[in-house]
């Protein structure tokens, strides 16, 4: 039986082989290796069978190193047994990887190679974190593609049985785990005539079994653990000829034949390149470009690194290669050369010194694609040019520009393979939200399985999760597709634009090939469309010759029931116009497949679908180039002309996508960067925004409090300073107690930067008594008021800031005055964990330090090229910084021993001066208690004026003193991650650092799942819930990390919802601020994995309460002190049934449709537990405390 | 001592029928109830809104979960295949059938007539021993008037009656201007049953953050007089089976409104409070209370307190409406 075809990515291609071959796996999320997880979780969920035809058991762990742990226990107990990881992950699992390997264990981890957080994390793809294994003692097999993943799984799978040597199967995080390919998976009788059955059975006979004792993992000494450790080498030494051997068997099964090392080129090569993983692609076309045209050029694929076998690979280099260039995707600093580099240099030197070889090539080593960057064969060209110069440049860097260093290999963009003939190239621009990729998968699977043509996807992400940009590469032609890199400039047949905005934002025409055609969806009718674009943009029509279609496809959807989705229609655009396949047929194809999604599910959802497909045809029409350019505007600059000048130079080339141009002299070379960017970036995403009502508005402050973006803003001021205001500038006098007589209040839309969640709106609590239905806020979609609102937003800005000691925080109204130093952040619109951190920043961000775990809070706080956090007016605000996923707490507690030991250093130090500062001054230093507020800006006062006297005392102690003076004012440590942090990897720091009563402050946004990555199961995730690695419902209850927490005692510990207890939220975050140990604030957080529309996250938040999901409550040690109980219910006992919670929230309600038994289970379960947990907190709340004092008089 | 009664066109072993709630979607749960003494089933209903809130909501969550964020391409596992809610209420119906011997009656909620044949069509076919119709409408359109209103139920009702030909009982609620005009209209419309009376979720305040939230209080006892008085003023005067639904705990409850006219009794909180064992505490105290009242037939119980067997016909109308007036009087002490 032949493989059959299939367009399938990398990642299910290797998870495919791992599910079929394994019995237990144990998975943890990380990008970009998360889908292999995904996929075994659900497949095993349905009761998809191993090639033993069991099912195989998934687990998932509370980290890596917990995979890891449980996969050496599954292999020690006779399990065939697998993960799938990538990056600090790896890094995690590497402790348990050498006891695996160094009990000579046969196992297959399966890695999406990606880089290591260094000066930056960054989630794409190098081979940072496989390097970092290399001491361990795995075989580490590397393939270059997906039809290499699919195959190599296999291989190391059945190598390692024979060879008892555990495996790294890697190969290039995204590049290849992300990128869609027509392959040919090996089937099912292939899969089981590679696995011996009788290695297996020996694997399992060396299990640990009461039956047949032995001890494993013992404790040695000097006189024997050396010896131990050489006892292996004969395993090490006889690996190549065994994976050798597979590739032979698998090559008879399969007629694909793979080397360890495999040469392809130019028959008497003197030129060559050697490098593994899918750079390969771009090399191998540019190899066959230049031997084609007489070039001695050759390339050396690598597929077993490890063990590294020097004699195979010299067989493998043709005897002419006078000069070979070694590259590396990886850096490591302080390093004479990369390891691929290193040991092919070693391997020649060895032969040399042996004497057996009479010369040494040239042998350079350069490095190049870290972080996915592109590595084309243009470069690889310009690598080849190197070499043929004399000298060629060692070590270099390709790929980017290095006027710091001068590595960098020059290569000329223009230079195209003959690969790229015959091969259609497409590019397609859309937003996240629109389906474009969804889309252009579904064109791939169909184009690749439903014609003789091959097919290739590709899809570049945006670090924005509101308002994503997408660009998704596909490739289609009559032969397999290696072409590893971008459709750059000039080589797109197809250019489609799926958002009319972006004709604004982004150089699209660039990518079209002479003579190509560009597909444009816009409202604009035909006629007019040409007017609406740039005029670069309508020269480059003329001058490529371009053929122009437009579509209104947010018309037809709308026309045809299908909302605001408009991925069928321009599917269906670009299949007419492409010919690709034949019209009707595509059509055709096109409705199979939606058939395939909606069948079963909703009939009138198909019928929406067919009504959508066809009536795309209809509404497409060619537009008529005329002759001239005559637009009068050009795409406007990404960041304003007063931006600074590193705004400028850096952030805004890469908020215009050509971030891949900025030298490396203007990267901050320890990543660190301004704050205050996101202002510059103004994306512009909203359709509609709020409009202000100033003659109804109560001025409650509860807009400012909801917005997740920062975008709507208070501000309290004199009528003085509206002597320059706009004349559409609204302003009201102060309603309410609390201010002075004659203050004018504003509450103003940052109109750019607004993303149209409307949930200002939703919160608005005040109606107009004659118009119920006007509120005092109300969405518009009014242009004109747009335009309107960037003058009045300007003077807003330039408004000062109001006396925050005026202000009274413990009310809404007087806290939102306060300014946010966190704004106009990319987290998903409607998001519900930003409005806490935004409030965090607003009370305490002057004075506040942020330990970030990795997540979502991370990503919208630090993903480039822009940060939301910002300074004040005196340029204090938030010092942020994200160290790692797993050990935030313990970060965090680092920074807060650190700012005590200096205050505690620079209260000795003050001792120590008192004369010479003066007593005075030096005494208010000591004692001000600096729990309010007002207290901490006069120790500012008293620091200033303590540096200003310091200058004048010329001793060491002035000058240690003069470094840590500013830690004598008051500083907030707050420690900021999600659920997937507190609740699995970082909880054992969590809990060490609620125990040491250090004051930290925790805030835990807890949106009951692994949100950043994808959304899967943590131990927040509710009983009942589907998330990924819990298709079936999550079998186990939500872990009370509160109850926990309270167990110490001496922690102030909340739980709050804003949107159902606004002010409970602010007096939390005030009590826990002024707790002097440490505070855990466990915030709920409504978020997209949730299945639900965040317009409704306040609802969400309501029904959270309301059925007891939530309860919200305060525990306050002090209270303790006082006699009185601690704990304080700030909730109602349950008031609505748990599935009226439930039944609104998708990741509840699927499983009614999948499971409908299990799900009925779950929920009646859950209503218990809710009463009952309630019923738990409201006892707890009403004991007496044991050690209360007596009262006086009793 | 004979229990049995009639309920649209079948004989029923007793008039005890728990009406539409989770429990049915459960086999065992419908076992228990069986067991426990009731005499058919109604299965939940299927919600015409909910299924297209459903249908939506699984296209925008689980088809359509694209960010173009690089870390999330979706956020909850896409199962390729499963079935529509319709799909699994049928197969619950026929679940249902196969594991029981009592009549099955499926139960369909919603406004329009969109679907509704065809959803009805199914569940006949699917083997329901007869139809439920809750029509889930709040008349709050302040241009429509109560004829309007009334010809809603009826086109739905008349549409429906053209292409089955189970029984169909009609769920209503008290807000009718002439309620005993329309059950005769919709009698005249085909309908074999009506069933007094649906209750709603009920708009709520919550006054600590302003907003509206949607509540459903669990019946009580009191609510049973308001279908009483209703199903006294009926019986005898429609040839449609009776039931009485809404607030039924104990069997006092049942008691007074089988001496009302009902032809079955409908219970669900109770049920839901208390787990079908409730069902035989309630059986129990029916029949010892027919054997102390020397009662040997539902049917000698049935109608004995209706509107045209008591004394005073009016004491269902008007009386009672002075009577509790009065008790609200102020005290003479007050100024007023």
């Amino acid at each position: 039986m032949s493989d059959k075809m299939v367009t399938i990515d990398g990642n299910e291609a290797a998870a495919h082989i791992a599910h079929l071959t394994n019995e237990v796996i144990a998975i943890y999320p990380i990008t970009p290796a998360s889908p292999m997880g995904e996929w075994s979780d659900e497949w095993s969920t349905c009761g998809i069978k191993n090639i033993w035809g069991t099912v195989p058991d998934v687990v998932e762990m509370q980290s890596e190193g917990g995979a890891a742990g449980a996969i050496h226990g599954a292999l020690q107990a006779g399990s065939l047994s697998t993960s799938f990881t990538a990056s600090q992950g790896l890094l995690l699992m590497i402790p348990n990887m050498y006891k695996i390997a160094g009990e000579l264990t046969p196992t297959v981890l399966h890695v999406s190679a990606r880089s290591l957080a260094a000066q930056a994390l960054s989630i794409f793809g190098d081979h940072a974190d496989v390097m970092a294994c290399r001491g361990i003692g795995y075989a580490m097999l590397c393939s270059a593609s997906v039809q290499e993943v699919a195959d190599f799984a296999l291989i190391s799978q059945a190598a390692t049985l024979e060879g008892r040597i555990p495996f790294i199967h890697f190969f290039d995080g995204f590049r290849t785990s992300h990128e869609v390919n027509k392959i040919a998976r090996p089937n099912d009788d292939t899969v089981r005539a590679m696995i011996d059955d009788e290695l297996v059975t020996a694997h399992r006979q060396r299990a640990m079994s009461p039956d047949h004792p032995v001890i494993r993992g013992t404790s040695q000494n000097p006189d024997v653990y050396f010896q131990g450790r050489e006892s292996v080498n004969p395993f090490y030494e006889r690996l190549p000829v065994i994976v050798q051997g597979w590739m032979e068997r698998f090559a008879e099964l399969t007629g694909r034949h793979y080397r360890l090392f495999e040469y392809v080129g130019a028959e008497e090569p003197e030129r060559l390149i050697l490098l593994m993983g899918s750079g390969i692609g771009a090399a191998e076309e540019t190899v066959e470009h230049l031997a084609a045209r007489g070039e001695a050029v050759g390339l050396v694929k690598v597929r077993l690194f490890r063990p590294f076998d020097p004699e195979i690979m010299l067989q493998a280099i043709p005897q002419t290669v006078r000069k070979i260039a070694v590259l590396d995707r990886t850096k490591e600093p302080g390093s004479d050369g990369e390891p691929l580099y290193k040991d092919v240099l070693n391997a020649f030197a060895q032969a040399f010194s042996l004497g057996e070889r009479e010369t040494l090539p040239r042998i350079i080593g350069g490095r190049y694609g870290l972080s996915s960057k592109e590595f084309t064969p243009a470069m690889v060209k310009g690598i080849f040019d190197e070499l043929s110069q004399d000298s060629p440049k060692h070590p270099f860097t390709v790929g980017i520009f290095d006027d710091v260093s001068h590595s960098s290999l020059a290569w000329d963009p223009t230079f195209r393979p003959d690969a790229a003939e015959g091969v259609t190239g497409c590019v397609f621009y859309g937003l996240g939200a629109d389906g474009t990729v969804s889309a252009n998968k579904n064109s791939i699977k169909i184009i690749g399985e439903q014609t003789d043509n091959f097919a290739q996807g590709y899809f570049q992400y945006d670090s924005k999760k509101s308002g994503a940009v997408t660009v998704s590469h596909l490739r289609f032609g009559p032969a397999p597709i290696r072409s590893t890199y971008l459709i750059g400039d000039n080589e797109a047949n197809f250019v489609a634009c799926h958002q009319p905005i972006f004709l604004d934002r982004y150089d699209m025409l660039d990518k079209a090939t002479q003579s190509g055609v560009f597909l444009l969806n816009s409202p604009k009718p035909p006629a007019q469309v040409w007017q609406t674009l740039p005029r670069r943009m309508q020269q480059q029509i003329i001058d490529k010759d371009l053929t122009f279609y437009v579509i209104d496809a947010y018309r037809i959807a709308d026309e045809t029931g299908m909302g605001r989705r408009i991925n069928t229609i321009m599917q269906t655009c670009f299949f007419a116009i492409a010919g690709i396949i034949d019209q009707e047929k595509a059509i055709e194809l096109i409705k199979q497949a939606v058939k395939k999604t909606y069948g079963r599910k909703g009939k009138r959802l198909l019928e929406r679908n067919f009504q959508a497909i066809d009536a795309a045809l209809a509404g497409l029409h060619q537009v008529e180039i005329p002759s001239a350019a005559d637009s009068t505007f050009e795409r406007k600059p990404p960041v304003p002309d007063f931006a600074p000048k590193f705004v400028q130079q850096v952030t805004a080339p890469i908020i215009a996508g050509r971030g891949d141009e900025i030298p490396v002299s203007l990267m901050p070379a320890d990543g660190t960067w301004p704050l205050g960017t996101a202002a510059f970036e103004k994306r512009n995403i909203a359709l509609q925004l709020p409009k202000w009502e100033d003659d109804i508005c109560t001025h409650c402050g509860k807009c400012p409090l909801v917005c997740p973006h920062g975008a709507i803003r208070s501000k309290v001021f004199t009528e003085g300073e509206l002597a320059a205001a706009p004349d559409s500038f609204l302003s009201a006098n102060v309603k309410g107690g609390g201010f002075e007589k004659g203050l004018k209040i504003s509450y103003q839309v940052a109109p750019d930067d607004c993303t149209g969640c409307g949930l200002c709106v939703d919160i608005c609590p005040i109606r107009d008594k004659q118009n119920p239905k006007r509120k005092a806020l109300n969405m518009t979609g009014d242009q004109a008021y747009h335009e309107q609102e960037r003058a009045n937003w300007d003077f807003f800005l330039d408004l000062p800031e109001y006396d925050r000691s005026k202000l009274k925080k413990t009310t809404l109204k007087g806290a939102m005055i306060m300014q946010p130093l966190f704004e106009f952040s990319g987290a998903c619109v409607g998001c519900g964990e930003t409005p806490y951190v935004k409030l965090a920043t607003q009370l305490f961000g002057d004075r506040m330090l942020v330990a970030n775990a990795t997540g979502c809070s991370s990503i919208y706080g630090g993903n480039l090229p822009t940060t939301p956090y910002t300074t004040n007016p005196e340029g204090r605000g938030p010092a942020w910084s994200n160290s790692l996923f797993e050990d935030n707490a313990e970060f965090g507690l680092g920074m807060r021993i650190a700012i005590d030991k200096q205050a505690d250093h620079a209260r000795e130090l003050l001792q120590t001066l008192r004369n010479e500062i003066g007593c005075e001054l030096a005494d208010a230093l000591l004692e001000a208690d600096q729990h309010d507020e007002a207290v901490v800006f006069e120790q500012r006062d008293r620091v200033k004026t303590l540096k200003e006297k310091l200058q004048k005392i010329d001793t060491t102690e002035a000058r240690c003193l003069e470094s840590i003076a500013e830690t004598l004012v008051k500083k907030s440590v707050r420690l900021i991650g999600g659920d997937g942090w507190a609740y699995d990897i970082g909880y054992g720091g969590l809990d060490h650092v609620l125990s040491t009563g250090r004051n930290v402050n925790i805030l835990l946004l807890d949106t009951e799942v692994y949100s950043n990555t994808g959304g899967q199961t943590s131990k927040a995730t509710p009983l009942g819930a589907v998330a990924k690695f819990s298709a079936g419902g999550k079998a186990t209850n939500k872990k009370d990390l509160a109850l926990m927490a309270m167990a110490y005692e001496n922690v102030y510990v909340a739980q709050v919802a804003y949107g159902a207890k606004d002010i409970q939220t602010l007096r939390t975050f005030l009590e826990a601020e002024s707790y002097d140990g440490p505070s855990l604030i466990i915030a709920y957080s409504p978020c997209i994995a949730h299945g639900v529309d965040l317009s409704n996250n306040h609802r969400q938040q309501d029904l959270a309460v309301a059925s007891g999901h939530w309860p919200l409550f305060r525990y306050d040690p002090r209270k303790t002190k006082k006699g009185e109980n601690p704990l304080k219910m700030d909730s109602k006992a349950p008031s609505i049934p748990y599935r009226d919670f439930a039944s609104t929230e998708t990741r509840f309600s699927v499983l009614q449709r999948i499971d409908p038994a299990a799900s009925e289970r779950f929920l009646r379960t859950a209503q218990q537990q809710v009463k009952s947990r309630f019923t738990l907190y409201q006892q707890l709340a009403s004991l007496a405390v044991a050690n209360a004092e007596e009262k006086p008089g009793k | 001592m004979d229990l049995t009664t009639h309920y649209l066109g079948m004989q029923l072993k007793n008039p005890l029928v728990p009406s539409a709630s989770p429990l049915s979607r459960s086999i065992d749960d419908a076992r228990r109830m069986e067991d426990a003494g009731a005499s058919a089933l109604i299965m939940h209903s299927l919600f015409e809104e909910a299924v297209t809130a459903e249908e939506e909501n699984m296209v925008r969550f689980l088809h359509h979960q694209d960010t173009g964020f690089g870390e999330a391409g979706s956020f909850l596992p896409d199962h390729y295949d499963f079935s529509n809610s319709q799909d699994i209420y049928l197969e619950n119906l026929q679940q249902l059938k196969s594991a029981l011997e009592i009549p099955v009656i499926a139960s369909l909620n919603g406004v329009t007539p969109g679907g509704w044949v065809e959803h009805a069509k199914e569940m006949q076919r699917a083997g329901a021993d007869a139809l439920e119709l809750n029509v889930y409408y709040v008349a709050a359109d302040i241009e429509t008037n109560g004829q309007a209103v009334e010809k809603r139920y009826l086109d739905l009702l008349g549409e429906l009656d053209q292409h089955i030909d189970i029984p169909i009982n009609m769920k209503l609620s008290p807000a009718f201007s002439s309620l005993a005009n329309m059950v005769k209209q919709l009698e005249a419309a085909g309908a074999r049953g009506v069933s007094l009376f649906n209750r709603f979720y009920q708009p709520d305040i919550n006054i600590d953050n302003l907003r509206l939230v949607s509540s459903l209080h669990t019946s009580t006892s009191a609510e049973t007089l308001l279908a009483m008085r209703w199903i006294a003023i009926l019986h005898g005067r429609t040839s449609l089976s009776l039931g009485a639904t809404g607030g039924v705990h104990t069997a006092e409850d049942v008691i007074k409104l089988l001496l009302a006219g009902a032809d079955v009794v409908h219970f669900c909180s109770l049920l839901l409070e208390q787990g079908a064992s409730a069902i035989g505490g309630m059986l129990q105290g029916l029949e010892a209370w027919m054997d102390e009242k020397g009662f040997e037939s539902i049917e000698d119980v049935r109608g004995r307190l209706s509107q045209i067997s008591v004394a005073d016909p009016s004491e269902f109308e008007r009386a009672n409406y002075v009577h509790i007036l009065d008790s609200f009087r102020s005290s003479p002490g007050i100024l007023s």
